[in-house]
């Protein structure tokens, strides 16, 4: 399945976790290449977080394998995978809300290996801090964000971790019109830049604009693989989203 | 430095000159009492150093500072005093390390009762020890300390401990201890090891904790298990970090010493009822002052600096 040239950023097969009897990954392949935009779709408790939580080190995979950037990752402690460049953001945002803007991104900048000068902490959180559009606000304790001000402000937390895979779960999600517009420039913006994203997502303007391929889940188990007009088109897609359209 | 840092610092200088003179000009009931406030204020600024940022609530001092009591009972008499307090903090570290390793995985709740756990396993394996191996449940404590050695050993572990918290909330280690403090996801994710920080803390923590035992073995002439392991100094602890707030370097302090004090006061006039008492203290404490003393203080000086803001008006 994964024929290009170069070796993915990501690869993960037959990745399982269940808790009790509920199997919420059940035998799920995946890859991401780099520089693209992977989307991971699926109706609602078809385990995409779940799949998010077994990569980034929050939960143990049952069985399968993971590797990023060549290395075996999978089961390693979460920190660890951080630090080897993998950065994500959390479905229900998660910033420190007893710090400032600065020194939340600060939190992604400090633990680098090996350390970086207090001069490049600096100026690295300045520049994060612009990037997402947040460049006024770097004394401002992060309790007093507006909603889409905490997305940006985590994003560029992950950003800081200089990572060569990002990890989006529902970024997207509750942004208003004008937001959104933002938001999906701003995540173009990173691919032009060269990272590469797994992106959780259920707006259908930013799964078709962004993704370069898409994943679809529906109870644990991988149904659908493609290019996103082929994997929205899939009868079987449909058909789980139709599903469970009724608290759509 | 600024003017103002310079005049703290002399200020603080001048401070500790006159806390080293203090057994050449106060008395011996004087001396003892200041002797019980750097031991509390020692005790709780250490659990402080670890229970704040994390959050976490150990009822652990009590066998760490057991510990360090024994440890003086037995090696007291045949090694130098420098060397005992070495062994005495080898050990207090390595226990906490074990302790941090096996429990710091598990949540807050199962957290405070594995620690109030530990000191009574440990306090029973002491007895144990005692009467089926020595066959003689206490020991006496014979070394060649005195009262005014104490008092400067605990005033210099008291600016240790001062010390040492101050170099850690400007270190990494600080910085990683407050996010975990705030989310110990997040902390994960940004690549900090939250087990080895969390652990090496407590274990700092400890240790200063299990000097206190030592330093204060010798004021007992005899010592048996249920004095150098009373359950009580735990829960004393935790009342006095409460209430200054936990989440100051010097905030345990600011509630060690009027309790010392309150504590001192009520053991002497009702000593059938002061458990009681100081049950009922640390339940208003928590009632009253969830932030402790000085996060009110905090709450009161920005309210002050802050022009008062109108009440939002919701359309
Ligand atoms: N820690 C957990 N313990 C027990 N069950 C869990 C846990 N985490 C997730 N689940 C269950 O696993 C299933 C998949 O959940 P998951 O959060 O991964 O879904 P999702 O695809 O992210 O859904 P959504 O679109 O609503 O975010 C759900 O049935 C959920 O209840
Ligand atoms: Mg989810």
């Amino acid at each position: 399945m994964t024929a290009a040239s170069s070796a993915p950023v990501l690869e993960v097969s037959g990745l399982t976790r269940a808790f009790g009897g509920l199997v919420a990954v059940n035998a799920v392949d995946l890859a991401v290449q780099p520089g693209q935009i992977v989307g991971l779709l699926g109706p609602n408790g078809s385990g995409k977080t779940t799949a998010l939580n077994l990569i980034s080190g929050v939960l143990r995979p049952d069985s399968g394998s993971v590797r990023f950037a060549g290395q075996a990752i999978a089961g390693m402690p979460a920190h660890r995978i951080a630090r080897l460049g993998l950065a994500r953001t959390f479905q229900l945002v998660r910033v420190l809300n007893g710090m400032s803007c600065a020194e939340n991104v600060k939190a992604g900048l400090a633990f680098h290996s090996p350390p970086l000068s207090r001069g490049e902490v600096d100026d690295s959180v300045d520049r994060l801090l612009r990037r997402v559009g947040l460049a006024d606000r770097a004394g401002v304790p992060a309790s007093g964000l507006t909603y889409i001000d905490c997305k940006r402000l985590e994003l560029a937390r992950a950003l800081a971790l200089k990572p060569r895979l990002l990890l989006l779960d529902e970024w997207l999600a509750g942004l208003n019109p004008s937001e959104l517009l933002i938001g999906i420039e701003l995540i173009r913006s990173l691919k032009d830049e060269g990272l590469s994203i797994l992106l959780v997502e259920h707006v259908m303007d930013a799964i078709r604009s962004l993704c370069d391929r898409c994943v679809v889940m529906n109870s644990g188990r991988r149904i659908a693989e493609g290019r996103p007009d082929e994997v929205l088109a899939d009868p079987a897609v449909i058909e789980a989203y139709l599903g469970v359209s009724t608290d759509a | 430095m600024s003017p103002t840092q310079i005049a703290a610092l002399a200020a603080g200088g001048a401070g500790l000159v006159v806390l080293a003179l203090l057994p050449f000009y106060a008395d011996a009931y004087y001396l003892s009492l200041a002797i019980s406030l750097l031991q509390f204020t020692v005790l709780a600024t250490a659990w402080g150093l670890f229970s704040g940022p994390t959050r976490y609530v150990s009822l652990a001092t009590t066998a760490f500072f057991g510990v360090g009591a024994y440890t003086v009972a037995v090696l007291g008499e045949v090694l130098a005093w420098p060397l005992v307090l070495l062994i005495a903090t080898a050990i207090g570290a390595l226990m906490a390390m074990i302790v941090g390793i096996s429990t710091l995985r598990l949540s807050g709740l199962h957290f405070v009762i594995f620690t109030f756990g530990l000191a009574e396993l440990v306090r029973q394996l002491v007895i144990w020890y005692e009467v089926n191996k020595t066959r003689v449940l206490g020991r006496y404590v014979f070394v060649d300390i005195t009262q005014n050695d104490i008092y400067w050993q605990l005033l210099a572990l008291a600016v240790a401990v001062f010390a040492i918290g101050w170099l850690i909330a400007r270190s990494r280690l600080g910085f990683a201890l407050r996010i975990i403090g705030e989310d110990e996801t997040v902390a994960k994710h940004c690549g900090i090891n939250v087990t080895l920080a969390k652990v090496t803390l407590f274990a700092i923590s400890a240790v200063f904790i299990t000097l206190v035992g030592a330093i204060m073995a010798p004021r007992w002439t005899y010592i048996e298990p249920s004095i150098a392991f009373n359950p009580t100094i735990s829960f004393q602890v935790v009342i006095m970090a409460l209430l200054g707030g936990a989440h100051r370097l010097w905030g345990p302090a600011v509630g060690a010493i009027p309790l010392t004090l309150l504590f001192e006061f009520l053991s002497a006039r009702f000593p059938s009822t002061s458990t009681l008492i100081i049950g009922i203290v640390f339940l208003l404490i928590v009632y009253a002052l969830p932030q402790g003393v000085t996060g009110l203080w905090e709450r009161v000086s920005r309210r002050k600096s802050e022009p008062p803001v109108a009440p939002q008006v919701q359309t």
